[in-house]
């Protein structure tokens, strides 16, 4: 596949950076204790799949765009998936006044 | 017309029924009630021995149940001999309902009194009109119940309930020979009616054996019911009950019922000579052991009882040697005059207030009619010329004579001896002499009581007049009573009428002589006799014997299969339940251990380590999603290795 930029990008640097971008995402979300920077954590995971979808699609020869294709599903999810999430933190919110997700641990023995 | 003997039974169960329901709120009432009911029974019973005079015997019969190919069936006879007890029965009855009222007037039980008497007329009248024998049978025992529940009628009395019980035991004995004989002659000629079995033994197919094998266990009822020795014991101590059911029962009627089935069964038993001696025999002593023990009794109404057992042995005699018109003649005037003697006893006893005949004395004077009468019943037991019982008794002598059983006619001779002392002594001892201490306020009985003396006094002196050897052939008891029987007729013979005449006026010279005048010392043949007297006292040892033989025995077996019961089978009941217990305790440790142990464990277990396992529960999401990647991390580390690898 030709690039306009003259770079000669191979699969690799795709997986590299959606493997880079995976780790920061798990690193966000075991790290952060706010709960919004979680939810974005988990944003940048599924992103990093996201991208191996499509890079994946672009350097198979039998693929055709089925990878683009399951890209716009999971926006679409992520989206849906962001609004769902937001809307419990919110609820979580006006009952604890708080979102630190180390008060968040009634769930348990 | 005939029907009407289905009343003659049915009136005194009506009587029960509405004496038994009334009697506890209308005593008085239900007792005039009830003697009412018997004296229409005792005109239905003239009317029905009218009709049989007039037309012949008539009979009806019902069948009551066929199974197979074996019908039974009830009915009603009436021929001579039944319409003659019919007669009998209903006029005694009926007197002795009349002389109750005043006998047993302010007794705490009287209106069950009539009650009971009632269902006896009835089950009494059944048996005389049965035309079969299980109805007799069942009649039989009826009889029998109302005998036990009239002897025991003061059973508070502890000697009245024993006496009550021996005697329903007593015949009991009988009357299972009497069963057995009932079945045998069943299944021999498949009838139980009258004509049926007589027919079956006039065409010979019944054997010989068999005959006298049926006989002599019909004999055995007959010995229970009529107290023939062995089974005499229970009749004296009968006399525990009210005196009118000593005379009716006890003197007139159920005893005699076993004398009625003898005569009934007659057709049958004179087929058989060996059973007919036994018979004889077994009346014979009878009547001559019971009238010895009668000389030394000192209770009046024992003295009445060992006659009467005399008497019944006399009659027994007269049916063993053939002479059946004779022995039902004897039957039917004894009726009478015993009947008399016991309601007079009564009267006695009731002024007197004792029964025994030492402490009374003199009462003749106080006690006019009673008296009279007394003395018309004794004549006429004692045999005295032209009187009832001479009539009668002077028949089976003759017949006893005139056969040649001169053995038979001495012993009845002998026996009517002792009848005329032992009641004339009675007479002397108790009528006569010095006054005692009784006879100041004696006073004689109610004309309710009187009144039936009376009537029996005229039965006892007339009675005999239809059986007289002089009589014409129409108007004669042998002709009424044998019906279609061949009886032989016998000659009659001077002789052993003078001989009875003789023996008879001789007891009562010879009881005037030691207790009227006191010529002869009261104990002059006492002196002679004195081992045989104690023996007479203890009527022959044989209440003794019959305890240690029979009672004893019974006891100690009893005791014996008891210890056998306590130990041997208790044991291995006990043992059972023993070794069930250890079983048990064994296989319970068993669930408790194991079973339940093995639950708990099980329970106690998942408690446990849930406990443990919660810990991991920790509500820290950090934590849950550093575990979730780490795994998945490991897992993707074993991916690579094995990759390279």
């Amino acid at each position: 596949m030709q690039w306009q930029l003259g770079l000669d990008l191979k699969l690799i640097h795709f997986l590299v950076v959606s493997g880079v971008l995976f780790c920061i995402g798990i690193f966000g979300v075991l790290s952060r204790r706010h709960l919004v920077q979680i939810l974005m954590s988990v944003e940048l995971i599924l992103n990093a799949a996201l991208i191996n979808f499509i890079a994946f699609s672009s350097f198979s020869d039998t693929a055709g765009l089925t990878g683009q294709m399951f890209a716009v599903f999971v926006i679409v999810i992520a989206a849906a998936e962001v609004g769902v999430g937001l809307a419990i933190i919110l609820s979580i919110y006006r009952k604890k006044k708080s979102v630190d997700i180390d008060n968040i641990n009634i769930l348990k023995w | 017309m005939t029907n009407i003997i289905w009343f003659i039974p049915l009136l005194p169960i009506i009587g029960f029924v509405v004496t038994l329901l009334l009697g506890g709120r209308f005593g008085k009432f239900s007792s005039r009630f009830a003697t009412v009911v018997l004296g229409i029974c005792m005109f239905l019973s003239f009317y029905a021995a009218y009709l049989v005079f007039t037309h012949g015997e008539f009979s009806i019969e019902k069948v009551w149940y066929v199974t197979g190919n074996i019908k039974i069936t009830m009915g009603m006879l009436a021929d001579g001999l039944s319409a003659m007890m019919l007669v009998v029965v209903t006029i005694v009855s009926f007197l002795v309902h009349l002389y109750s009222m005043g006998y047993m007037h302010g007794d705490r039980r009287y209106w069950l009194f009539f009650v009971e008497l009632q269902l006896f007329s009835a089950s009494m009248l059944g048996l005389v009109l049965a035309h079969n024998y299980l109805q007799m049978f069942i009649c039989w025992e009826l009889v029998g119940l109302c005998s036990y529940l009239l002897i025991g009628f003061w059973y508070e009395k502890k000697s009245a309930s024993d006496a009550s019980k021996k005697a329903f035991l007593v015949t009991r004995v009988g009357d299972v020979g009497m069963l057995i004989g009932i079945l045998l002659l069943f299944t021999t000629t498949g009838t139980l009616t009258f004509s049926g079995v007589f027919g079956a033994a006039e065409t010979g197919s019944m054997s010989h054996t068999m005959i006298t094998a049926v006989t002599v266990l019909l004999f055995c009822g007959a010995m229970g019911k009529s107290a023939q020795f062995p089974l005499h014991v229970w009749l004296p101590d009968a006399m525990e009950g009210p005196t009118p059911v000593s005379a009716l029962i006890h003197a007139a009627t159920m005893v005699a019922a076993g004398v009625y089935l003898v005569g009934r069964s007659f057709p049958l038993f004179s087929h058989s000579p060996e059973t007919m001696m036994v018979v004889a025999s077994i009346g014979a002593f009878t009547a001559i052991f019971a009238a010895s023990i009668a000389v030394v009794q000192t209770d009046i109404k024992r003295v009445l009882a060992y006659s009467t057992i005399s008497q019944l042995g006399y009659m027994i005699l007269a049916l063993g040697i053939g002479a059946y018109v004779a022995g039902m003649f004897h039957l039917m005037t004894h009726a009478f005059f015993k009947a008399l003697l016991f309601l007079g006893s009564g009267s006695v006893i009731h002024a007197a207030h004792t029964q025994d005949i030492r402490e009374m004395g003199g009462l003749g004077r106080k006690m006019k009619i009673t008296t009279w009468t007394f003395v018309l019943g004794s004549l006429s037991l004692s045999g005295f010329p032209l009187l009832a019982g001479f009539w009668s008794k002077d028949e089976i002598l003759g017949s006893a004579f005139s056969s040649g059983r001169y053995v038979i006619f001495a012993v009845g001779a002998f026996t009517a001896f002792l009848t005329a002392f032992y009641m004339f002594r009675l007479i002397f001892v108790v009528f006569y002499g010095r006054p005692s201490k009784a006879a100041e306020h004696a006073h004689e009985s109610p004309k309710v009581m009187t009144i039936p003396l009376i009537i029996l006094a005229v039965l006892a002196v007339l009675a005999g007049y239809v059986g007289t050897p002089f009589n014409p052939e129409k108007f004669s008891i042998a002709r009424f009573i044998s019906g279609n029987m061949h009886i032989e007729h016998l000659e009659f013979d001077l002789m052993p009428m003078v001989i009875s005449v003789v023996v008879g006026l001789a007891g009562i010279l010879l009881a005037y002589l030691m207790y009227g005048r006191r010529v002869i010392p009261t104990d002059w043949l006492y002196r002679y006799i004195k081992p045989y007297h104690k023996v007479l006292v203890n009527k022959y040892y044989i209440d003794l014997a019959g305890s240690k033989v029979f009672i004893r025995p019974t006891i100690r077996f009893a005791n014996l299969i008891n210890r056998f019961d306590s130990r041997i089978i208790d044991g291995l009941v006990n043992l059972f339940g023993k070794v069930t217990i250890i079983i048990s305790k064994g296989v319970h440790l068993f669930d408790m251990g194991v079973v339940d142990g093995i639950v708990n464990w099980t329970g106690r277990e998942t408690y446990s380590s849930g406990k443990r396992l919660r810990l991991i529960q920790t509500g820290n999401i950090s934590g849950y999603a550093i575990v979730m990647f780490a795994v998945l991390a490991v897992y993707i580390i074993y991916l690579i290795i094995r990759t390279i690898v």
